[in-house]
């Protein structure tokens, strides 16, 4: 996963503050652009948030797209647990829901939402979950935050904000839905804990 | 999550509550067209029946494909088991040929229990003799909690043959454990022995009356008459049987028109259950069914997809 889940007292909190509550929705706003703008056609669209955190950028992308279309725009939620090729390696957890609009994904331009991207390893299960969901014309990718440090050859299409970053370094995305507050921070991840830890 | 699931009282309820979420979303699964998830691609598991079961095996059989594990299924019958090999040795040979887990059926009462210490992979317990069939709890429990919602307060009756009922055993520990109000019934000669004892520490009530239990029940669970197990004289006559605890359609009239009636299959019409409530809008025998592989997914994805015991964390 490469959203920090916010523990209280987690470094998630601590750390330097590079997108505020204005940045993040402005950032939404220029994606939400650059999405219509590569597809004139509202009725093909389909904005697929990723959980935890992609799920409601999506929602908050698609209402934008909406506000300026005037007509309702497709939106769902993929989880992608099952296809996760680190399963092996954590305790299970439960999957999220994966909801698809009415219509469902086949033919249309998918637009994939999370909120940072790290390894692609997430989109990779992503791209998994999709092809057995159905058959889409396109597919593309819109993060909030790009981190770099790719494991993959994956790349967003829509990107919020380029945020070079160390791989030691933890990225924290908190949104109002899921943490009552907007805001991506940057922190040091290597704390006294994980010194311990890792020692 | 503990590592095998051998009785219901191996799982917390916040346990239950994980196994419950990830079956909501394994019943999505099932409506879809590809329906197939990878979460357990190149784990091997193999179905070790000693005892004849077609849709418990199965369901395991689906759960464990549509997880994209390699099943395998064994009978006993016509095995080394049959040929005199011990339980031991044949539970040893199959593991031995590299599975990630094992689940098991066999006549015997605690043999799931044996079986787990012998071993380091997950066991996974479809019915041990008279004792638990944990994952038919399950499935019905869930089955519950979908149409009534919480099952706290909710007011369940089990009625049939007490005394050889796994599926009782656990259905009872199962819904007392998620705050159900639940009275078993059955004929005296059916009530298992120190049942009395049983009843007043884990909260569940008895009753010989079943005309009286009906009417108050937001759902009832109908037991199968074993008749294979029936070889004293429990009662008189299947007829008399059916007079008396059988959900005729009499009794039908009784119940509440929404409470749904649960019976865990396969159903002898006509003797614990008539036609008129196996097929009344309110009966979810089927809904058990798929609730059934849904449930053995997500059991079978709690204990398998993790790492195995001493792989790196």
């Amino acid at each position: 996963m490469p959203t920090l889940d916010p523990v209280p007292g987690d470094s998630a909190l601590a750390g330097r503050v590079v997108l505020d509550a204005r940045d993040v929705s402005r950032a939404l706003a220029r994606i939400s652009h650059e999405i219509l703008e590569r597809n004139r056609e509202p009725e093909s669209l389909v904005i697929l948030g990723l959980h935890t955190r992609g799920v409601p950028l999506a929602k908050r992308i698609a209402e934008k797209i909406q506000a300026v279309e005037g007509k309702p725009v497709a939106v769902g939620e993929l989880d992608v647990t099952m296809y996760r090729d680190d399963l092996r390696s954590h305790p299970t957890r439960s999957p999220h829901k994966t909801q698809l609009p009415a219509g469902g994904i086949d033919g249309k331009t998918v637009v994939l939402v999370d909120d940072v991207l790290f390894s692609g390893r997430t989109i990779r299960a992503a791209l998994d979950a999709l092809s057995d969901l159905g058959r889409p014309a396109t597919v593309r990718l819109a993060v909030l935050v790009d981190r770099g440090h790719r494991d993959l050859p994956i790349r967003a299409d829509h990107v919020g904000k380029n945020l070079p970053s160390a791989r030691t370094e933890r990225v924290g995305v908190r949104l109002v839905e899921t943490d009552g507050v907007d805001e991506v921070r940057i922190a040091d991840s290597v704390t006294a804990d994980d010194k311990g830890a890792s020692a | 999550m503990k590592k095998h699931l051998l009785s219901i009282d191996d799982l917390s309820v916040d346990d239950i509550g994980a196994l419950f979420e990830t079956a909501a979303e394994m019943h999505d699964v099932q409506r879809r067209a590809v329906k197939k998830l990878p979460a357990l691609r190149g784990r091997t598991v193999i179905n070790l029946f000693f005892e004849d079961s077609t849709r418990t095996r199965s369901s395991f059989e689906i759960a464990g494909k549509w997880l994209s594990a390699d099943v395998i299924n064994i009978s006993a019958k016509g095995s080394s088991a049959s040929k005199g090999e011990s339980l031991r040795d044949t539970v040893l040979t199959v593991t031995a040929m590299g599975i990630d887990g094992l689940v098991m059926r066999h006549s015997a009462s605690g043999a799931a229990h044996q079986v787990a210490g012998w071993l380091d992979i997950p066991v996974i317990n479809a019915g041990d003799g008279m004792h638990e069939h944990p994952t038919q709890a399950l499935l019905d429990a869930y089955t519950l909690q979908r149409k009534l919602g919480s099952l706290e307060g909710r007011k369940i009756a089990i009625v049939g043959d007490l005394t050889h009922s796994r599926v009782f055993r656990s259905g009872v520990k199962i819904l007392t454990k998620l705050g159900a109000d639940v009275t078993v019934v059955a004929p005296p000669t059916l009530m298992p022995s120190g049942i009395a004892s049983w009843s007043k520490d884990a909260g569940f009530a008895t009753s010989y009356d079943v005309d009286s239990v009906l009417p108050e029940a937001d759902a009832v669970m109908m037991l199968r008459v074993q008749k294979e197990r029936m070889s004293g004289g429990y009662f008189p006559t299947a007829r008399e049987y059916t007079v008396g605890y059988g959900l005729t359609r009499d009794r039908l009239a009784l119940l509440k028109p929404d409470a749904p009636i649960l019976h865990p299959g396969p159903m002898n019409r006509g003797l614990e259950i008539a036609a008129d409530a196996a097929d009344a809008a309110q009966s979810v025998v089927l809904d058990q069914v798929s609730s059934g592989v849904a449930i053995r997914m997500s059991v079978l994805y709690h204990l398998l997809a993790g790492p195995n015991e001493g792989e790196a964390k």
